[in-house]
């Protein structure tokens, strides 16, 4: 941990970074927050940590806990949420069997999101797996989607 | 080819035709399209995916078109010159063009964004070089000025007036900001013009640059717009490699450069004194103004923040002078305007009308109506800071004033067409459970306040509203518009006081009679299957996201009301009219 963060510390000083960005920086290099890596930087800076977590849990792209292999984003917007984007939600709770106030898998296999709005209003209801969008998702579709992943799983 | 094409099989279509184009040797040139689907920028996004083939100067559009289709397509029309008529678009596609004046999106769709070459082509960077060559900040003011441009992200204020201020303001230091947040769900215009035209944006801010003195800018953009960051970052290297951004642009002394910053996913920083705090790497709170940021901005220094809309329709200003653009439009609101129109509509997509254009001439003429054949019952606009428009004012104007005296905006331009299965209340909600959430907790009213007003419509909406929660409703609407810090919160219950103001029988509908006429709000309703119609076709157990449905092929199905979640797909999904609601 200790050389990527040190690389992360490199970069923010050649790009007159800032704490969102090491913070980004972060999250891309674990996929979400260590809590060791902000006390790190914390040391490292000067600044108290409080201020990270602060930051950390002000904006919805951070995340503190781990987070699945497999991501699956619906978006919330109003063309997505007219067109029942609401119910791919409670499908894909069921077909994860994941408990109210859940997102993530217990094999950790698959997160849950939401997005507010991915601008692709066109094709609503938009659900983006694993950086893919998929447009016009019935839950038919989307179940199919889902269980296409995890059947890769059980190949491997 | 953007976010969208690419999900209805854009690129794989474009790797068809370069592939059956190479097997057959053919010389063609296979333009990428930009933006959101392949057509995105050229609008009619649910016809994905959109091709244009150009044989002898005549251009034929295909739609809907699929990778497997390519290899006919090449056969029959480009080796053989007969166009496959039954794929070609259809008549709606051209009515869709047809009331529209693209300005800010002429070049969305006919350029390759990713090639500087193709902007300059159409004359891009014409506009900066003509500004740097031959007129000073002050004329160049002036044109903005006279164009009478007022701002795209939704405020609306002149344009022109804020870059002279900012030019006024003697500082070491100034800055220009590119706000690519663009919050409001149901709007996309930003993200299809980035990914469509990044140059023009680039030019614009460069431009503003000149005429108000900063040398540094920021594109402050979505992290969720990935294809448009990456764009955006390759337009930017291909303009300093040309000599258009960086140490003395086109050999004169004019520094200026951008750089891209990432945001981090909160609605609130769409404001800009929170933006700003974003941009310094600070929780995105809102501050008080004044003082403005044109006055004390990033770090302290004089600031000039346009939406991306507003800076890509500076270059075509400039080119084409004041006049030109202050002829579209009305008195106040000059122009056009780029609306992104979706919901229940047939033609959904990205749409640029001059300002003024009447709401009905959008909805019928341009979006082809309503689909499905429902009726129309509302038009959303401006996000979760607009309103709800409905079918009695459809012959109002769409511009700045207009839309304002009916208790809605312009907004950033979202447009989402509701019909008569959605239920208002249920959308005042969605916006407040949006406005809530997104709330960044500084001021009390805003906190507070939309918090109790979604308790309220929760309630409301669970069939166990109470006498007086409309009033109750308005009082405080009223009271957290007017002691909200920033925009976020005063315009967060306008949603709520619109939807009040045009469809209180639903309201009453749902606190009195305990019934939710759309038939949406699942606790004042239950599902059952209709034995009669009932063919045991199996589509509604399917469908069913709960497993709340079972019965054998073929015989009666069945819905178990402590498992139904109550959504309503097999409702719709059901051809026999089987699922009774009520």
């Amino acid at each position: 941990m200790e050389n990527a963060l040190e690389k992360i510390y490199t970069e923010y000083r050649k790009n007159e970074g800032n704490i969102i960005s090491i913070l980004q920086d972060i999250q891309n290099e674990f996929g979400y927050i260590p809590e060791d890596a902000v006390y790190w930087f914390s040391k490292k800076l000067d600044v108290p940590a409080s201020r990270f977590f602060g930051i950390s849990t002000f904006y919805a792209q951070f995340h503190l806990v781990p987070r699945g292999k497999n991501i699956v984003t619906t978006c919330c917007g109003t063309a997505c949420h007219v067109k029942g984007s609401e119910r791919l939600i409670t499908g894909l709770m069921r077909e994860l069997d994941l408990p109210e106030g859940e997102n993530t898998t217990s094999d950790r296999e698959f997160t849950m999101e939401k997005v507010n709005c991915v601008g692709a209003c066109s094709i609503a209801p938009v659900v983006i797996i694993n950086n893919k969008v998929h447009g016009k998702v019935t839950a038919d579709s989307l179940m199919k989607e889902i269980r296409k992943l995890k059947d890769e799983k059980v190949e491997k | 080819m953007g976010t969208g094409g690419i999900a209805a099989g854009g690129s794989e279509v474009m790797d068809a035709f370069k592939k059956h184009l190479g097997k057959k040797g053919i010389k063609a040139v296979i333009k990428k399209h930009c933006s959101i689907h392949r057509v995105g920028c050229r609008g009619l996004c649910a016809k994905d995916v959109l091709v244009d083939i150009i044989l002898n100067n005549v251009k034929t559009t295909y739609q809907f078109i699929k990778a497997y289709m390519v290899e006919r397509i090449i056969d029959e029309h480009i080796v053989n010159g007969n166009p496959v008529q039954e794929w070609m678009v259809s008549e709606d596609y051209h009515q869709f063009h047809h009331k529209q004046i693209k300005v800010v999106l002429s070049d969305c769709g006919a350029i390759d964004p990713e090639d500087i070459a193709s902007y300059i082509n159409v004359g891009g960077y014409d506009a900066l070089k003509q500004v740097i060559y031959t007129m000073t900040p002050e004329n160049t003011v002036e044109i903005i000025k006279n164009s009478g441009l007022r701002g795209r992200g939704g405020a609306g204020f002149p344009t022109g007036l804020k870059w002279d201020i900012c030019r006024k303001e003697t500082a070491s230091q100034k800055y220009i900001i590119c706000n690519a947040d663009e919050g409001d769900p149901g709007a996309f215009m930003d993200r299809s013009v980035i990914e469509g035209n990044p140059h023009a944006v680039i030019e614009g801010m460069t431009i503003g640059a000149y005429s108000t003195g900063a040398d540094k800018g920021y594109v402050y953009i979505r992290a969720e717009y990935p294809l448009a960051v990456e764009r955006l970052k390759k337009a930017l290297k291909h303009a300093r490699q040309s000599g258009f951004l960086g140490k003395n642009i086109l050999d004169r002394n004019f520094d200026f450069d951008i750089k891209i910053k990432l945001g981090a996913g909160a609605f609130v920083c769409g404001e800009e004194t929170a933006l700003i705090a974003s941009i310094e790497g600070q929780r995105g709170m809102p501050r008080a103004k004044p003082p403005f940021p044109v006055y004390k901005g990033l770090w302290g220094k004089p600031t000039v923040i346009n939406n991306v809309e507003t800076l890509a329709n500076v270059p075509y200003i400039i080119r084409n002078g004041a006049e030109w653009y202050s002829s579209f439009g009305t008195e106040k609101s000059k122009g056009t305007k780029v609306f992104a129109l979706t919901g229940k509509i047939k033609n959904s997509g990205l749409i640029e009308v001059p300002m003024g254009i009447p709401l009905r001439e959008i909805i019928y003429d341009i979006g082809g109506g309503i689909e499905n054949k429902k009726a129309f019952k509302a038009v959303q606009t401006g996000g979760p800071s607009g309103g709800c428009i409905p079918a009695g004012l459809l012959d109002i104007k769409v511009d700045f004033e207009s839309l304002a005296s009916v208790g809605s905006i312009v907004g950033s331009g979202g447009m989402v067409v509701l019909d008569e299965s959605d239920c208002m209340v249920n959308i005042a909600k969605f916006f407040l459970q949006f406005t809530q959430a997104e709330s960044c907790g500084k001021c009390i009213p805003c906190r507070v306040g939309t918090k109790r007003l979604l308790e309220i419509l929760e309630r409301i909406t669970a069939g166990r509203g109470r006498e007086g929660d409309i009033k109750l409703l308005e009082d405080l609407a009223n009271d957290v518009k007017a002691t909200s810090l920033c925009g976020l919160g005063q315009t967060a219950p306008n949603p709520v006081l619109s939807t009040i103001r045009y469809f209180r029988d639903e309201y009453d509908a749902h606190i009195t009679k305990k019934k939710c006429p759309a038939g949406v709000c699942k606790d004042l309703l239950s599902y059952m299957i209709l034995e009669e119609f009932c063919k045991g076709c199996g589509m509604c157990r399917r469908v069913c996201p709960a497993g709340a449905i079972s019965g054998e092929k073929k015989e009666v199905h069945r819905i178990d009301p402590e498992l139904c979640v109550k959504c309503g797909a097999c409702f719709e999904a059901c051809k026999f009219k089987a699922i009774g609601k009520g």
